[in-house]
């Protein structure tokens, strides 16, 4: 990574880069590193991030809880919440190595969990839909009440890495070059509205929902108030963690395919609603109507990715940058074009998504272990057309 | 020169009578004795002498309404405070001294009009909006969209999704909402309390802007079904003019329990103010008071209002939307969340400052709390109770610009109904005196030629000009803010910081202090 | 003979470094390879030197300039002419959004695709008009609050077969300029008060003088271009907003 060191600092908008293969093969560490620095313009230094899935495969069936801690303490109050809660099969430290220019990092600790449930309910729950709302509110419980520890992942055969830094940094740091993944996201921050802290930086994760995220979320007060109704507390101090819940909401909870997930995040216009033939306006017009306070308002461009697939999505009125590339088997997204020639120089299509127009990419069936698939539709959801693999 | 008589009972002094509250100053040298003055002041104050082909005003009469000073064509008049002053004193303002020498006079219950006058602190006033600047960019409405279409009506939780034909179709249609183009709706005032051209102007300008306004108690005139979807028709406990075709007539119904400048008790609307065509419209005979109570006496308790609801739901076919409006009283918060689960689609809210055409002046002024602290209670309290999405809230009382608009919604409310500033609108000049039936402006009014001083296509067009205004502003608003969208800004308290209020009143509020 | 950089890995403030000093020099023409994200590649440049780019390069190619004839093979990215005053950039491959920002004059021609609100508040000023000439399609807000200048969207060689040859708000709040459009487009597209129009004698002539450059540039066949009839977007007044206030 020597190339990338000693270029100065400057200011614009985060950057972000993701790459997922199609047929779950994996994808070294180095290729997100190569396309996160090279959009190292677009951060200054105060956050950086990589989200990996098909990390744990031989504890594939394990939630995966990234902990970040302020001191000892904190992990040992963690740790004893989930010796009541969980079954831990294995923990460890997140390997590390001393950084030049990161000081004074958090503790992290990953542990490798399943609920306890008590009494009857192991019954009815246990492997079920459930554990899923089981770890969100343990993962709640942690954020909010054990002071100085948070969850940074919690999913399942993937996890979040992130801290404040550059991305080469945070690489060097967190050892990325040493995993190896079928989908990447990565998050070079310029923080503005939150401080830069380990917490703040991106991806922002809740299960295996993870989100990097680039512009500001203008509703985040809307956004977050509407998740309080529906148990999800934002403590990270930033406008992205609500992203990561809206979609836990929308998609896991509420059964939303993730194309109409992705409506109500990025809706179109009254007026071209008021243009579509009947059926569709109704929809549309509901979507709007229901989910009002889960739409995002802003500039944003926003990559998330789930135990099968990464998508990409812009704000309505296209304020931030989205740019989308395949290469056979591999889809690339990021903020910049040269982002993604900087690892697939020679890219079978290149194209700039619209606005509002999310770009889902999904694994073949079958090829990876707990596999989730959120997409439903055919081909054209709306007026807007979605970019969807598999064909 | 003859003798003095004496007057068999000895004249009791009116003390009000000695100390107007204003003095009309009338300069010679302009007037030109055209008697203008004299037409225009419905309550007799200006005097003409035919004898002595002389002009002299009566001050005791006059309620400062400005209609003679606007009318004179050589602007000669002028109305003025009554400068003579007493003694001053922190306690025994004038205000209160002439209260008590008008009801030593009169031995009555103080009455008034519009909204609460007591300067208690005006949230409004103590908080400010948020704007973009560098970490992201403000959006323009003039070329950009910017959305302020809101959906009134209960909404589902979630939504459900099929697969139809290869295309995402709603499973079970969206519960009936009503489309505003601009959350800004028109308040219940009956017709009765304004005159019918006031009520004309409301239903256009409402069709015109894709709003919606309220005909009050009052019954719907038979010139004004035509505006049926713009309509709100009301059912208070006076049940005028209320039958199955007024029931049918618009998209909603709103159950009136209170109002915010006298809640608790009812409404009168005396004898003098029937007319042929209010008889008709209210159906009671010309000239007979017509009296609102206190309460429904069909709802004496929260299952009452349940039943009255599904009454109304099941004679309607569930065709119309039922809001409920109260007047925001301490447990505001509690009761709002009762009237949604007994069935509500909208819940009003009406505040300390919401204006009436008649109200003893006590109400008027004492009595509820402030429609800021009680939207942002009841915003959060159906939110902790998990009922937030059961019925849309609309706010109202004391609303005076597009800010305040802004403001509410930011706390939480989906839309809100003004009053008081489309009377404004169309000329009010807050004089108060409406439940004279007298205004010479000819709104709160019904006599015939005062009426004529304010046709219905001026009323439209004020009040269209009026709302267009705000709408834009508060696009404008929205746009500064990085918002295309009015859903983005509801409840959405972040984009408000308050200045120069308490710890508590900040907690209610949900807000943060500027600074902050 | 052109100087020719290989800029594989070096950062932007090296390359207009090195630019800027071989102008100095007194060389008018360079080649660049190897460009991946480098922005704002000769920025402000005044000199009438001629560039070729190999590559993408980065946000704001050519901001500011006036002068330098930049010809890139390869796709642009966002900021593309920002503000540029004279000189002219060739894109033999797709745009980003906002391309020609405030641009008063020179001109841009894209070979194909174009982001959003491109050529937003283009002006022109006494002889300076500035020009954009696209090749393929345009995203929403073509035009947005467009001053003065010509935008041409001929909607031919574009990679996305399934969109309209421009997004909505197209000349949304344009008081000034001129927007062409090959074909038709809905009138639900264009901007408040906006109606397409029919072209005028002057109108095709200025066209054909435009296009034949362009299709200079490209190699192109003029006389196809022109086979299809064009419509023009024209602002209905020059003081869009005169009625807005209140006092
Ligand atoms: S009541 Fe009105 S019209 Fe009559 S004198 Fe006073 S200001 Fe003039
Ligand atoms: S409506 Fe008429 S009577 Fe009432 S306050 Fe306004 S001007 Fe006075």
């Amino acid at each position: 990574m020597e190339f990338l060191r000693g270029l100065s600092k400057d200011i614009s908008g985060c950057g972000l880069s993701g790459v997922i293969h199609r047929k779950g093969e994996l994808i070294p560490g180095e290729i997100i590193i190569k396309s996160i620095c090279c959009q190292e313009e677009r951060g200054n230094g105060l956050g950086a991030g990589f989200a990996a899935y098909g990390i744990y495969p031989d504890l594939a069936d394990y939630y995966a809880l990234h902990v970040m801690a302020d001191h000892r303490k904190a992990l040992e109050d963690v740790e004893e919440l989930l010796a009541h809660r969980t079954y831990i099969t294995h923990e460890e430290p997140i390997p590390t190595r001393r950084t030049p220019g990161i000081e004074d990092p958090p503790l992290f600790k990953r542990y490798f969990v399943k609920p306890k449930y008590e009494g009857e309910a192991r019954e009815l729950c246990a492997d079920t839909e459930d554990e899923d709302d089981y770890m969100v509110s343990l993962v709640m419980e942690i954020n909010t009440k054990i002071d100085g520890a948070y969850v940074i992942s919690s999913g399942k055969n993937m996890g979040a890495f992130k801290g404040v830094g550059f991305p080469h940094q945070i690489a060097e740091f967190f050892r990325i070059e040493e995993y190896k993944a079928y989908i990447w996201t990565a998050h070079n921050r310029f923080p503005t509205n939150t401080p830069g802290w380990w917490g703040g930086a991106h991806p922002f994760t809740i299960l295996d929902w993870s989100i990097v995220h680039n512009g500001e979320i203008s509703s985040y007060g809307t956004n977050r108030r509407y998740l309080e109704m529906f148990g999800y507390h934002c403590t990270l101090l930033t406008d992205t963690e609500v992203v990561a819940y809206l979609l836990d909401l929308l998609i896991r909870r509420h059964r939303l395919p993730v194309e109409v997930a992705c409506l109500a995040l990025a809706p179109p216009f009254w007026e071209e609603i008021d243009r579509m033939p009947e059926e569709e306006r109704e929809l549309c017009t509901a979507v709007r109507a229901v989910y009002g306070g889960a739409m995002l308002n802003g500039p944003f461009a926003i990559l998330f990715a789930y135990n099968g697939g990464l998508v990409g999505l812009n704000d309505r009125v296209k304020l931030r940058p989205l740019v989308a590339a395949e290469k056979g088997d591999l889809v690339y997204m990021a903020s910049e074009e040269a982002a993604i020639r900087a690892i697939c120089p020679d890219p079978d299509r290149v194209w700039a998504p619209k606005a509002g127009e999310p770009v889902i990419v999904e694994l073949e069936p079958g090829v990876i272990p707990n596999q989730r698939s959120y997409l439903r539709g055919q081909g054209k959801r709306t007026e807007a057309s979605v970019c969807r693999y598999p064909g | 020169m003859g003798e003095k008589k004496t007057t068999k009972k000895k004249k009791v002094p009116q003390w009000a009578s000695f100390f107007p509250d204003f003095i009309i100053e009338r300069d010679p040298e302009k007037c030109i004795n055209c008697r203008i003055c004299v037409k225009e002041c419905s309550y007799g104050a200006h005097i003409w002498n035919a004898k002595k082909k002389e002009l002299s005003e009566d001050h005791t009469k006059c309620v400062g309404c400005h209609r003679c000073e606007a009318m004179c064509p050589t602007r000669a008049i002028v109305i003025r405070r009554n400068p003579s002053e007493f003694r001053e004193h922190a306690v025994w303002t004038p205000w209160f001294i002439k209260n008590v020498y008008k009801q030593a006079d009169q031995g009555g219950v103080l009455l008034t009009s519009t909204g609460c006058a007591v300067p208690f602190r005006n949230y409004f006033d103590h908080l400010v909006l948020d704007a973009c600047q560098v970490t992201n960019p403000p959006i323009d409405p003039l070329r950009e969209p910017m959305e302020l279409r809101t959906y009134l009506g209960p909404k589902p939780d979630a939504l459900e999704v099929e697969i139809k034909d290869g295309r995402f179709r709603l499973k079970e249609p969206l519960p009936r909402q009503i489309k505003l183009e601009v959350p800004i709706m028109f308040a219940a005032m009956s017709y009765g309390a304004i005159s019918l051209h006031v009520h004309q102007g409301l239903a256009r300008a409402a069709r015109d802007l894709g709003t919606l306004y309220n005909t009050g108690e009052g019954g719907l005139h038979a010139s004004l079904y035509e505006y049926g979807s713009n309509t709100i028709v009301q059912c208070a406990s006076g049940r005028f003019g209320l039958h199955v075709d007024y029931l049918n007539a618009g998209v909603a119904i709103e159950i009136k329990i209170g109002q915010g400048a006298k809640p608790g008790i009812g409404g009168h609307l005396p004898g003098e103010k029937v007319t042929e065509e209010i008889s008709k419209t209210r159906m009671i005979p010309v000239g007979a008071d017509a009296i609102s109570p206190a309460p429904h006496h069909d709802i004496y308790s929260i299952e009452d209002l349940r039943g009255l609801i599904f009454a109304l739901k099941e004679a309607t076919e569930y065709k119309k939307l039922v809001f409920v409006k109260i007047a925001a009283v301490h447990n505001v918060a509690a009761i709002a969340s009762g009237i949604v689960r007994a069935g509500a689609d909208v819940v009003v809210i009406d505040g300390l400052k919401g204006g009436t055409g008649a109200a003893p002046t006590m109400f008027r002024d004492y009595i509820g709390i402030p429609i800021e602290l009680a939207v942002a209670a009841v915003d959060q309290r159906l939110r902790e109770e998990g009922i937030r999405n059961r019925a849309s809230l609309v706010a109202s009382g004391g609303i005076r610009s597009s800010a305040d608009v802004i403001k509410l919604i930011a706390l939480g409310a989906d839309a809100v109904y003004i009053g008081t500033p489309a009377l404004i609108a169309c000329g009010c000049t807050m004089c108060q005196h409406c439940f004279t039936g007298k205004c010479p402006w000819g709104i709160a009014t019904n006599n015939p030629e005062l009426i004529k001083r304010l046709p219905p296509e001026v009323a439209y067009e004020k009040i269209y000009n009026l709302v267009h205004g705000w709408a834009h502003e508060m696009k404008e608003m929205l746009g500064a803010m990085g918002l295309n969208s009015i859903e983005s800004l509801r409840a959405n308290r972040d984009k408000l910081r308050a200045v120069g209020l308490t710890e508590t009143e900040m907690k209610i509020l949900g807000v943060k202090h500027a600074g902050e | 003979m052109a100087t020719e950089i290989d800029a594989k890995d070096i950062h932007y403030r090296d390359l207009n470094r090195l630019l800027r000093a071989k102008i100095e020099e007194g060389e008018r023409e360079f080649l660049l390879r190897n460009i991946n994200g480098q922005r704002y590649i000769a920025a402000g440049v005044s000199e009438k030197v001629r560039l070729e780019i190999y590559g993408t390069p980065g946000l704001d190619l050519g901001a500011f300039m006036r002068g330098p004839e930049i010809i890139v093979h390869g796709n642009t990215q966002d900021g593309t002419g920002n503000t540029m005053d004279e000189g002219k950039i060739v894109v033999h491959g797709m745009a980003g959004d906002v391309l020609g920002y405030a641009m008063r004059g020179g001109k841009i021609h894209v070979y194909s695709d174009v982001g959003y609100r491109v050529g937003i508040h283009m002006k022109a000023y006494m002889d300076k008009v500035p020009v954009i000439v696209i090749g393929g399609k345009a995203g929403d807000f073509l035009g947005e609050y467009m001053a003065g200048g010509i935008i041409i969207l001929l909607g031919m060689f574009s990679r996305y077969p399934e969109r309209p040859i421009a997004g909505i708000y197209l000349g949304t709040g344009m008081h000034g300029g001129t927007i062409y459009v090959r074909g038709q487009v809905s009138e639900t597209q264009l901007g408040l008060g906006l109606k397409p129009h029919k072209l005028t004698e002057e109108d095709e002539a200025l066209l054909r003088k435009h296009l034949s450059e362009y299709c200079e540039d490209f190699n192109l066949d003029l006389e196809e271009i022109m086979k299809e009839p064009f419509i023009k977007i024209e602002p209905y007044t020059h003081r869009p907003y005169g009625k807005l206030y209140a006092y």
